[in-house]
């Protein structure tokens, strides 16, 4: 029984226990991370010293420092149109689908979040359905009415597909964002004169502008990344997206794999900078939809 | 909230905030000029989602029903033959099973580890937010991008072969993606890779909405570190690990672009998933109304899931969940 009164905490150890475990299990935390960005540090920095060496360094040292820097590899694949190409078009076609959901899909949650009509919650129902429909999974079907239309080839036939796959999502985000905006301020452009439409353009939209940028940033990486549309929509290699043209790249040139690894690096350039500057957007974006 | 100024219809406006009828219910009917405007705003979204969302995945049900190589006319009707086909064809069962697999595995091995890690990641660390950064890295990269970089790395006598030599481990290299025992959990090591930074991401976010208090009193009622990790902390992200599990389950069931550029699905249907089963044998064997049949069953798999999981894990949800913060 004389334990007990040991046991029991003392006033002061409950203040005293958070550090103390802080820096217990701070090595660990430490050796934590040291593990993380070897693990997804050391890869990339393969890449990106493997295109500085030569085929036959690669070989006999596949894990170490290039034995001499060679530039060549990045020079002659920034010197080759076809790279260009694929940046060029992957970015047209992620424009385009961007712009195209954002600009449709706020229209839509604009009016499923601020007219009263008959059939809206059917409508947002729809919509929400649409998550269920990923692109992977219709891609076959989609791939035979962007036939029927003559799509194939065509840089909308993947932008107009992608922007419809991404509404759900889009319209998702935006409508709680947009009903949350007080009726008041509505009420005070109507009564200065504004229309319903005038109101959403010059007020609406810019006040609503963090939700539209995580919702584009959401379009524009999926559109950025997609692999499997163009594979089927494009067949002559000028019309490649970057995605494509680095599997490509790799299955024409598997001898040069100093080229290749060249190649994917300069191909995960605009990724990570367009990451790194959209950070918080892309981080809190994900998420918050998710959480919403 | 100390404004008085407002008292003159307090209660109005707190319903418009909360945003649950900011909609005034208009006045004169609806007006021909708010149809016109409704008109305008919906039917471009409406139209562009029915007709590349809805009517596929419809004309994909109809096309499964005949035997069609793409080309000519819809006529040789086969009624439920290609789904027989499908499901009886053993590829295609490996294949779903593949997807099970992963699924799995996910929820077997990235699960503690990216919880795991996010735990040590939430204390206080030097270079917290570079190690953010570092660690959502992979994931931002195109699953295309990152099937090229592991190819390099994993071919035969390649870095990774190489390294496992420099430490006297030669005797586990493999032929990493040719060997059908290990193609598949090669692949998921790469999947893992690729991945666990959005994990972490997620389980960091919901760490964030633990109240402080808890752990406080938890504390206060003497329990170790590990006991309010135990048991307060992480029952309180059963939220977020329901939504994670969703996500990292559908995305298994989708697997294709890195299984497609690593291996086509091989070697001899190793690595198949129905995703890369159904482009296989739909697109590149111009089986067109077959591939629509798995489409169907992909798609059936896909959605049934969904729907089973919405009803019995997330709807405990809904029902005051604590890490759920306003505009988190």
């Amino acid at each position: 029984m004389s334990t007990s009164t040991l046991d029991r905490p003392t006033p002061t150890q409950p203040d005293r226990k958070p550090p103390s475990h802080r820096s217990a299990a701070t090595p660990l935390r430490y050796l934590a991370a040291l593990a993380i960005v070897a693990v997804t540090v050391v890869p990339l920095l393969f890449v990106i010293l493997g295109g500085f060496k030569t085929n036959a360094d690669i070989n006999a040292n596949p894990a170490g420092l290039p034995k001499s820097w060679v530039l060549s590899n990045y020079t002659k694949i920034l010197r080759s149109s076809s790279f260009w190409h694929f940046v060029v078009n992957s970015l047209v076609i992620a424009v385009i689908a961007t712009v195209l959901a954002v600009g449709l899909g706020s229209m839509a949650a604009f009016a499923l979040s601020r007219y009263a009509f008959r059939g809206r919650e059917f409508i947002y129902t729809l919509f929400t359905i649409g998550l269920l429909f990923p692109l992977t999974v219709a891609t076959l079907p989609v791939y035979l009415m962007l036939r029927k239309f003559h799509l194939l080839e065509n840089m909308l036939g993947v932008a107009i597909p992608e922007a419809a796959f991404s509404l759900p999502v889009t319209i998702i985000i935006l409508r709680p964002f947009m009903m949350a905006i007080p009726a008041e301020l509505e009420d005070a452009a109507v009564m200065d004169g504004s229309t319903k439409l005038g109101f959403f353009t010059r007020i609406l939209l810019p006040l609503s502008r963090p939700a539209l940028v995580t919702v584009g940033v959401l379009a524009f990486i999926t559109s950025w990344n997609g692999y499997l549309l163009p594979l089927l929509v494009f067949n002559e290699q000028q019309n490649f997206t970057l995605p494509l043209g680095v599997a490509t790249f790799q299955s024409q040139f598997s001898q040069d794999t100093a080229g290749i690894l060249a190649f994917t690096a300069l191909s995960m350039i605009p990724a990570l900078v367009f990451f790194i500057f959209a950070e918080r957007k892309i981080v809190g974006g994900l998420t918050g939809s998710i959480k919403g | 909230m100390t404004s008085t100024r407002t008292v003159s219809q307090p209660k109005a406006s707190i319903a418009q905030v909360a945003g649950k009828v900011p909609v005034r219910p208009p006045r004169r009917g609806t007006s021909s000029r708010t149809k016109l405007e409704l008109l305008l705003l919906l039917a471009p979204a409406l139209a562009l989602f029915v007709l590349f969302v809805l009517a596929p995945m419809v004309a994909a049900i109809y096309y499964s029903f005949y035997h069609w190589t793409g080309f000519g006319p819809l006529n040789d009707f086969v009624g439920l033959d290609n789904y027989r086909k499908a499901l009886s064809d053993p590829i295609f069962q490996g294949a779903i099973w593949h997807n099970v697999l992963i699924a799995v595995l996910s929820l077997v091995v990235q699960l503690p580890l990216s919880l795991g890690l996010a735990l040590l990641l939430n204390g206080r660390i030097h270079g917290r937010a570079l190690l953010r950064t570092l660690v959502f890295a992979p994931y931002v990269l195109s699953e295309a991008i990152t099937a090229v970089l592991w190819l390099s790395i994993l071919q035969p006598g390649g870095a990774v072969d190489k390294m496992l030599a420099g430490v006297g481990l030669k005797g586990l290299t493999h032929e990493w993606l040719a060997d059908r025992g290990i193609v598949l959990y090669t692949l998921f090591a790469v999947i893992t890779w690729k991945y666990i930074g959005f994990g972490i991401i997620l389980f960091l976010a919901g760490l964030q909405g633990v109240p402080p208090e808890l752990k406080e009193a938890a504390a206060i009622d003497g329990a170790t570190s590990w006991q309010t990790t135990r048991r307060v902390v992480i029952p309180l992200l059963g939220p977020t690990v329901r939504i994670w599990a969703f996500l990292s389950i559908i995305g298994a069931l989708q697997l294709f672009d890195l299984i497609w550029i690593m291996t086509l699905g091989g070697p001899a249907g190793s690595s198949a998933t129905m995703a890369t089963y159904l482009i296989d044998r739909g697109f590149r064997r111009y089986q067109f109304g077959y591939g629509s049949a798995v489409t169907v069953i992909l798609f059936t798999i896909c959605f049934v899931f969904a729907l089973l999981y919405q009803r019995f894990a997330l709807r405990r949800d809904t029902q005051g969940a604590i890490t759920r913060r306003a505009g988190a």
